[in-house]
């Protein structure tokens, strides 16, 4: 085979290929759509008056443009019986997140540490023990951790469900970081021992500034599951301690004269705001932490 | 720098032994090579002086003291890895002073001595840049210069040489060398390469199965192997081993060849000692090196028995020729002039140097002295 007579792949170009990737264009873009619609109807009735909400066409544009909703939803929507909105909650559950994110990832980080680079006896068997928290289902640990919660003193505290999502993300952390630190070269801490580094110092300065993408793996994972929680939240929370998801519950069945759809998405779409931000600003760090780990590994 | 003692040390993993027994005695300023074929064992033995491995028995003294229970960080030891080991977070400066720093050295005193060794090394233009934008032979002189930098009792090289393409390997085995001339450390260097080993070292351990098959000077390794297995494993071309039987010829002894139905080969010997002289009459296992070889027309030194052989292949390096000779039906390797006119399947008088005869019990491998 010469150069001269060599040709790049067909598959390139092409008059039918232009077609096939018309094709999955549209396809691509119908159903975005198909997945945006929620988000949209769910913004432009968060945007409109009442009335007009009650006059019909939910995807029409408002006719009145307001962002009444949005302040009556943060302010004083009736949660329950208190009418003081949803901004309490709304920081009760960035309490929350940030704590259990926070805690649990710093746990998972030193298992996966001492997992993979300070082996012992049984270690693979610990792990196995551990992994097996990824598989318990939240509903059957309920009434224990209330027991638990009770005897402690953290029921119906921010700081108990803190306890709670660490207690159950500890499995996953661990899992994402072991698998990371796994394949992350044996020598450089044999060498950082030689250089007289011991346990915390071989973690802080040599493991965990190569570790940025897997703890955003680990804390968008944590956040989301965290933040998005309702049966914790429900179940171990009461009236001002609530999480946003709980409070957002509260709202749209407090019975009042007429339902008032467009503060109801505001504070809905309010709730879902920092998962998606989350997502937006860190989803490509999220798929190449995913990526650093499964390639190698 | 200071002496190093392998005291009786012994390593298995359940019922395997790795290391069976393992005594060297070290002394301040060599250059110990520990040098087998891959899984015998050297690396291990590396790692349990360094203390990244712990000996299921024996013990390891560094300058007359027992470090056996001491963490890697407390045996004032530096290691050179095969990966290079670089910090990637951090710059080379910071690569190479970081045993200081957690060592607490003041940072001027830390700053003088990067510049020292980035001089030493010539990379002070590298200082600033992280591993991941160096190229191979940097990444191993800055690995060389973390361990520099800290004036260890004892340098650890482990198999640093083979990451490195052919030319390179060569340059920084000199500079290797030279460095241990500048700096007169105590070296521990573990290869599988036979020549590292030859040329670097001041004493060399050969290694195989876990046990240590010899420890002596490159020459005493090369010109007076222990066994078959040492004979076989250093120096390139291999020595040749060839079967053959030790006769008594009017009170000296002779070798005799013959392999298939080639016609008997005999080689009168020098006189030779005691233990070997019990051998006569019986088979032996006959060593010779390739250069102990030569053309009737060269000019060498040295016992002199004439064979009449014939040229079965010539392979030109360049420096020499090696031609694999068939004498009485066994194949000899002889180094020979690369100007000497040579074809193959043509027969030839050859010079065999007896003096440098050694002779192996062909059931034990071990050499007769």
């Amino acid at each position: 085979m010469d150069a001269g007579t060599w040709e790049s792949p067909r598959m390139a170009r092409g008059r039918g290929n232009r077609w096939a990737r018309a094709g999955i264009f549209a396809l691509l873009g119908f159903f975005a759509v198909v997945y945006l619609l929620p988000l949209v109807v769910m913004l432009l009735t968060s945007l409109k008056p009442l009335s007009e909400i009650y006059a019909g066409n939910m995807i029409a544009l408002p006719q009145e443009w307001t962002v009444e909703p949005w302040r009556k939803a943060w302010e004083e929507v009736c949660v329950g019986l208190v009418c003081n909105g949803i901004k309490g909650y709304f920081w009760n559950s960035i309490k929350m997140a940030f704590w259990g994110v926070t805690i649990s990832t710093a746990i998972g980080a030193i298992n996966g540490y001492v997992l993979t680079k300070y082996r012992f006896r049984g270690d693979n068997l610990l792990f196995g023990l551990v992994l097996f928290g990824c598989f318990i289902p939240f509903q059957i640990v309920l009434i224990p951790m209330a027991t638990i919660l009770g005897k402690l003193g953290l029921a119906s505290s921010t700081t108990g469900l803190v306890l709670v999502h660490v207690t159950y993300g500890i499995a996953f952390t661990t899992l994402f970081f072991r698998n990371y630190y796994a394949v992350f070269p044996d020598e450089l801490v044999k060498a950082a021992m030689m250089d007289g580094a011991r346990f915390w110092a071989i973690f802080f300065r040599i493991l965990l500034p190569s570790s940025g993408p897997i703890i955003a793996v680990s804390m968008i994972w944590q956040f989301t599951n965290i933040w998005n929680d309702f049966l914790f939240g429900a179940s171990f929370s009461t009236g001002e301690s609530a999480p946003m998801t709980v409070a957002l519950n509260n709202v749209v069945n407090t019975s009042t004269a007429e339902r008032e759809y467009n503060v109801h998405m505001a504070a809905a779409v309010i709730a879902a705001l920092p998962t998606l931000m989350v997502y937006v600003f860190g989803g490509r760090y999220f798929v190449r932490g995913l990526m650093a780990g499964s390639v190698k590994g | 720098m200071a002496s190093l003692e392998i005291a009786g040390i012994h390593k298995r993993y359940g019922d395997h032994e790795i290391l069976k027994g393992i005594d060297i005695a070290v002394e301040a300023g060599e250059f110990l090579v520990l040098v087998g074929p891959s899984g015998c064992g050297k690396s291990t033995l590396l790692n349990i002086i360094a203390g990244l491995d712990t000996a299921s028995a024996g013990d390891i003294r560094i300058g007359g003291r027992s470090v056996r229970d001491e963490h890697p960080s407390e045996r004032d030891i530096a290691m050179v890895f095969q990966s290079y080991a670089l910090y990637p977070n951090m710059t080379v400066a910071q690569n190479i002073s970081f045993g200081m720093e957690m060592r607490k050295v003041p940072k001027e005193e830390r700053e003088r001595a990067i510049d020292e060794v980035a001089r030493l090394l010539q990379i002070a233009p590298l200082l600033g840049r992280r591993p991941g934008q160096l190229s191979g032979g940097q990444r191993q002189r800055v690995a060389m210069g973390r361990a520099l930098v800290r004036k260890p009792r004892i340098f650890l090289f482990d198999e640093p040489l083979s990451n490195l393409d052919a030319q390179l390997r060569l340059d920084m085995r000199t500079e290797i060398k030279k460095l241990h001339q500048r700096l007169d450390a105590t070296i521990v260097y573990v290869t599988h390469d036979q020549i590292e080993a030859m040329t670097l070292a001041t004493r060399i351990a050969v290694m195989r199965g876990g046990e240590l098959q010899q420890l002596g000077t490159p020459a005493e390794v090369y010109s007076q192997p222990s066994n078959t297995f040492v004979a076989g494993f250093m120096g390139s071309p291999r020595m040749n081993l060839v079967p053959a039987k030790l006769v008594a010829e009017s009170g000296n002894l002779a070798l005799e060849f013959q392999n298939g139905d080639a016609p008997k080969v005999r080689v009168a010997l020098p006189p030779q000692p005691e233990a070997v002289r019990a051998f006569a009459g019986k088979e032996i296992t006959a060593g010779l090196r390739a250069e102990a070889i030569s053309h009737e027309s060269e000019e060498r030194n040295g016992g002199r028995a004439a064979v009449r052989a014939r040229v079965e292949v010539t392979e030109p390096t360049g420096a020499d020729t090696l031609a694999v000779l068939n004498v009485a039906g066994h194949e000899f390797t002889a180094r020979l002039d690369p100007d000497f006119p040579l074809r193959a399947g043509v027969d030839g008088d050859f010079i065999l140097d007896t003096s440098r005869f050694v002779f192996f019990d062909p059931q034990s491998g071990e050499r007769i002295k």
